[in-house]
């Protein structure tokens, strides 16, 4: 082995180029429509990940069948996973589709990926979801610094280089869902009515430590875990750490779970002294 | 009387910055976006962001140095006064950012760490791990979620802006609103606003693969344009010297690699089949080091690409012979890079599949980001010497020390307003600041600049301006019925064409997209020259003709993304006609803008902004001269070794 092969991260699989592929997609064509699989064959480009597999597809929408169908609908932006809307089920898992290279899925002949829209939101159509409920949850943790206004009052406060990386670590949440896909306790609510009082997810009480743990943002922490003591915080978590394992960000969850956890006991004992 | 209410379109940094000061300001905003808002292309940025500071101020820089920069790197093309007040705008920007939580990179004591970036000679850009971008938009998400909370914003999230509604009245034409659609249930509907502010982006995908995100596609600005909204400098696209090359996107390697001290080379010996590390130092060839001593491989955007073309294209020495150079950071400690451009080295691994912190990247040119803009006004501020002064030297005592009001007047109402009274463009989609080529890391400044400064404009525009005798509330419907009917009628083109029946290539969207980026990139990209611009025109006719008979493979009331994407293509080929007459026009190179059959900059000629118009379906062009009252200006060497401006690469680039 070449020195410079031996500092290759992870050796792809030598994928057969000139291959076809094939695309098991579950398919609907918006709320209250009956679900169908339709299945596409694709030569995938090097390089190629799922998103431009899709591109081809909508230039040509024709099934393996020879049937001629519409170009399936999906949501993407950035094409580097770091927008969070490309999120979607792959082969039963859930991960941005994006950064899902075809190289390593499907290397050989008649290889077949199955593309699923995640299952927790309410279908917009095909793989296209309504996520609007997972930024409502922004909205309940009070998920921002309270700053006076914008104009020009000096710098924020001064923190180690320590503090700002563990920050910073927390605020790449990128609001893609899968922590919310993979969770047991997280179940699809359609009605905006019912959200306050559902299981709010892993993203939102992160998003809860990291203003708390900022000197301004903490002004709001009471409020903050007022809501996570509530129906729907964090003791609806049953702490089956699903979330952390699909988190494509590392976003150490469980920690920022058990954080808010302790948080909420102390702010308890300490409301029921206050009385 | 109804309420004031001003709409943004566009939820990227410049359009959530300006939703927050007029938020502030105690207007009603109505934020429009593709995506949710979290979402937009901003999020894309990793380098980071410039404005002076005090290290730098110490070792003396200052924000009169910004500026100069930012108009020599522009190759004196922008107007002055704009840039000036950006620049001494910067460092309160940088507080309020840290003000809101964005996390900075620190340092051992605390402080905001700085990093060295194109163009500058000292550290001024500070950055949040390698997703700058990414924290200072959610930062500002943030902030407007609070507004949002609070119900001073209302998100129209997936929703699609499709034309302003101007009204012609005594004072001259003023825009009222907008119509839009919703994504999701296809709904077309008007909406009012005392002032419009376009914060739409920029648009990357009229050149098919570029390191813009997919929905970069400029259609809004396009749309504007077809309106009667004057279009600044289109022809000034830049170029990205390192991207990675992909199959749907060519995704950008930051210029922080060569900032945290990546250094660009290719084997000596064409065809060296050697791996890289096996390749000793003597054969290596550090192009940019050896022609640039002082910049070395930070010199800016512009003369890295066209270096990097040339040693491929002309001197045939890319590695492997294909059109790629090595971009090396190997020498440097692995736990560092880590540290410092961790997020970016990343990106190059997962897609890539090989650890760039051992092995040497390749890399190679992609179309990066738009000067060229919806143009925009000013009123001057108060800084204005007799003479304009000759470029200032680095590191020496500036001129005037930063003070606001200089550059431009705050609050003054025509600051970055089109040639339509009440409608505004801000961020990238405003031609105003970069000149002929932007400085890495002044793009986030210009976009948070616009929606805090100009953003007061537009607040007291709606209070003082033709809104405040007639509020767009009070208006007849006619004027909004007009254009829903219009957009409407769009729809049902689109629509009826699905039951045509098959869509063969010469009449797919999709193929012509396709065909539209490619001859873009070829034409009109890192080299121009008139045989293959004239070539280009052609083509672009002979797309317009074929989307006019083009038919889509969806009919479908609900979600039709076929039909978005379809009615955006016309318009983004009516950008793309904008953007080739300004490189056929402009006989002379500048900054981006690079001609072969002209490679020198004429000033006399061309110190001018192009400016397009577009009415009853054509485009014409006129060069208007600039406002260069403050800066002489000077050949743009960045002190190269032998004193030409610039690589000058023979031919033209062929397809990619
Ligand atoms: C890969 C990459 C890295 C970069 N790195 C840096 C960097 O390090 N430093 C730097 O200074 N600059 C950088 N830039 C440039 C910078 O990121 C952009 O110029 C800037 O983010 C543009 O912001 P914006 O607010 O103008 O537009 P965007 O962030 O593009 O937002 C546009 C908004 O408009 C909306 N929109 C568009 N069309 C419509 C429509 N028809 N209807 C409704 N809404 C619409 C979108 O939904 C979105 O919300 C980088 C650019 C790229 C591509
Ligand atoms: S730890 Fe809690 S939030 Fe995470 S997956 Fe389990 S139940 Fe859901
Ligand atoms: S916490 Fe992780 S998995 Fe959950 S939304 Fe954020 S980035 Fe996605
Ligand atoms: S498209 Fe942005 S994460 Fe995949």
């Amino acid at each position: 082995m070449s020195a410079t092969a031996s500092h290759t991260t992870h050796a792809r699989p030598q994928a057969k180029p000139g291959r076809t592929v094939r695309f098991r997609i579950k398919r609907c064509d918006g709320p209250g429509k009956p679900v169908r699989w339709e299945t596409f064959a694709v030569k995938p480009e090097a390089g190629a990940n799922i998103i431009s597999c899709l591109q081809q597809i909508a230039a040509s929408p024709v099934t393996v069948d020879g049937q001629k169908t519409t170009p399936v609908a999906w949501d993407s932006g950035c094409l580097e996973e770091v927008c969070g809307a490309c999120t979607m089920v792959i082969n039963g898992k859930v991960r941005q589709s994006c950064s899902c290279l075809i190289d390593e899925y499907a290397p050989n002949e008649g290889d077949e990926i199955t593309l699923e829209p995640m299952s927790k939101f309410p279908v917009v159509r095909d793989l296209w979801v309504d996520r609007a409920r997972l930024f409502d949850a922004l909205k309940r943790v009070k998920a921002w610094v309270p700053i006076d206004g914008t104009y020009s009052l000096g710098a924020g406060p001064r923190e180690s280089a320590e503090q700002s990386e563990s920050r910073y670590v927390m605020s790449t949440c990128m609001s893609c869902g899968c922590c919310l896909e993979a969770c047991p306790q997280y179940q699809v609510e359609e009605s905006p009515e019912k959200w306050p009082t559902s299981f709010i997810g892993a993203h939102a009480m992160n998003q809860a430590r990291l203003f708390n743990e900022h000197a301004t943002g903490a002004v709001l922490k009471g409020a903050r875990l007022d809501t996570l003591m509530g129906e729907g915080g964090v003791n609806d978590c049953g702490n089956a750490q699903n979330c952390v394992q699909v988190c494509p960000k590392h976003i150490p969850l469980t920690e920022s779970i058990a954080t808010i956890g302790r948080s909420v006991t102390i702010h308890a004992i300490a409301k029921w002294f206050r009385g | 009387m109804a309420q004031h209410r001003v709409i943004v379109v566009g939820g990227g940094l410049a359009g959530l910055a300006a939703s927050a000061r007029i938020a502030e300001a105690g207007l009603a905003v109505d934020l429009f976006s593709v995506v949710p808002v979290k979402r937009s292309h901003s999020v894309c940025a990793q380098g980071g962001i410039n404005a002076c500071n005090e290290v730098a101020r110490q070792q003396g820089y200052s924000e009169y140095e910004h500026f100069d920069e930012t108009i020599y790197g522009g190759d004196f093309l922008a107007d002055q006064h704009p840039v000036l007040e950006m620049a001494n705008w910067a460092p309160r920007i940088i507080d309020l950012l840290d003000r809101m939580g964005v996390p900075f990179n620190r340092t051992s004591e605390g402080y905001r760490d700085l990093r060295l970036f194109g163009g500058s000679l000292f550290k001024r850009t500070h950055f949040s791990g390698a997703t700058t971008g990414q924290q200072l938009i959610y930062a500002l998400d943030e902030q407007v979620r609070r507004y949002e909370s609070e119900g001073q914003v209302t998100k129209y999230e997936f929703w699609e802006f499709l034309w302003p509604v101007i009204e012609d009245t005594a004072q001259g034409q003023r825009c009222v609103g907008i119509v839009a659609q919703d994504m999701r249930t296809m709904q077309i509907r008007a909406f009012r606003a005392d002032a419009v502010v376009m914060a739409t982006g920029g648009c990357g995908l009229v050149f098919g693969k570029s390191t813009n995100s997919i929905i970069c596609t400029g259609a809004a600005a396009a749309r504007c344009f077809r309106a009667g909204v004057w279009y600044g400098n289109p022809e000034m696209i830049q170029v990205h010297p390192t991207a990675i090359p992909g199959a749907d996107k060519l995704r950008l390697m930051s210029e922080s690699a060569r900032g945290e001290g990546g250094r660009v080379w290719v084997p000596r010996k064409k065809g060296d089949s050697r791996p890289p590390r096996d390749i000793p130092e003597a054969d290596r060839y550090y192009f940019l080091e050896e022609r640039y001593p002082a910049y070395g491989n930070i010199v800016p955007r512009d003369i890295a690409t066209r270096e990097i073309f040339s040693i491929c294209v002309n001197d045939g020495l890319g590695v492997a012979g294909e059109n790629q150079v090595y971009l090396d950071l190997t020498h440097k400690d692995p736990e560092y890079l880590t540290r410092k451009l961790g997020g970016i080295l990343e990106i190059y691994e997962k897609f890539v599949g090989v650890d760039p912190r051992h092995e040497p990247m390749k890399i190679f040119p992609a179309v990066h980001y738009s000067m060229g803009g919806l143009w925009t006004s000013f009123t001057k501020g108060s800084y204005n010497p007799d003479a304009a002064r000759a470029k200032h030297k680095s590191g020496t005592r500036p001129p005037i020390l930063a003070e606001v009001g200089q550059g431009m007047q705050l609050g003054a109402l025509n600051n970055a307003q089109t040639n339509i009274t009440g409608l505004y463009a801000f961020g990238e989609v405003n031609f105003a600041y970069h000149g002929a080529n932007r400085l890495g890391a002044n793009a986030l400044l210009s976009c948070i600049f616009d929606g805090l400064f100009c953003g007061v404009s537009v607040a007291n525009y709606v209070r003082d301006g033709a809104p405040a005798k007639t509020p767009a509330g009070d208006l007849s419907s006619a004027g909004y019925d007009r254009v829903v009917a219009q957009e409407q009628q769009k729809v049902k083109r689109w629509v009826d064409s699905a039951s045509a029946g098959a869509a063969e290539p010469r009449t797919n969207p999709y193929i012509i997209g396709k065909e539209l980026g490619d001859e873009m990139t070829a034409a009109c990209t890192v080299v121009r020259h008139q045989t293959r611009l004239t070539q280009c025109a052609g083509k672009l006719a002979e797309l317009r003709e074929r989307q006019d008979a083009a038919t889509l493979a969806d009919g479908a009331s609900w979600s039709n993304q076929a039909l978005g994407y379809a009615r955006a293509l016309s318009d983004m080929l009516v950008l793309a006609e904008a953007i080739a007459r300004g490189a056929t026009e402009r006989k002379e190179s500048r900054g981006a803008h690079y001609r072969t059959d002209f490679p020198d900059r004429d000033d006399a000629n061309f110190m001018k902004t192009t400016l397009a118009k577009h009415q009853g379906g054509t485009t014409s062009l006129e060069f208007v001269p600039i406002d260069a009252s403050l800066i002489l200006p000077t050949a743009r060497t960045y002190g190269k070794k032998d004193d030409k401006p610039a690589a000058k690469p023979a031919m033209a680039a062929s397809a990619s």
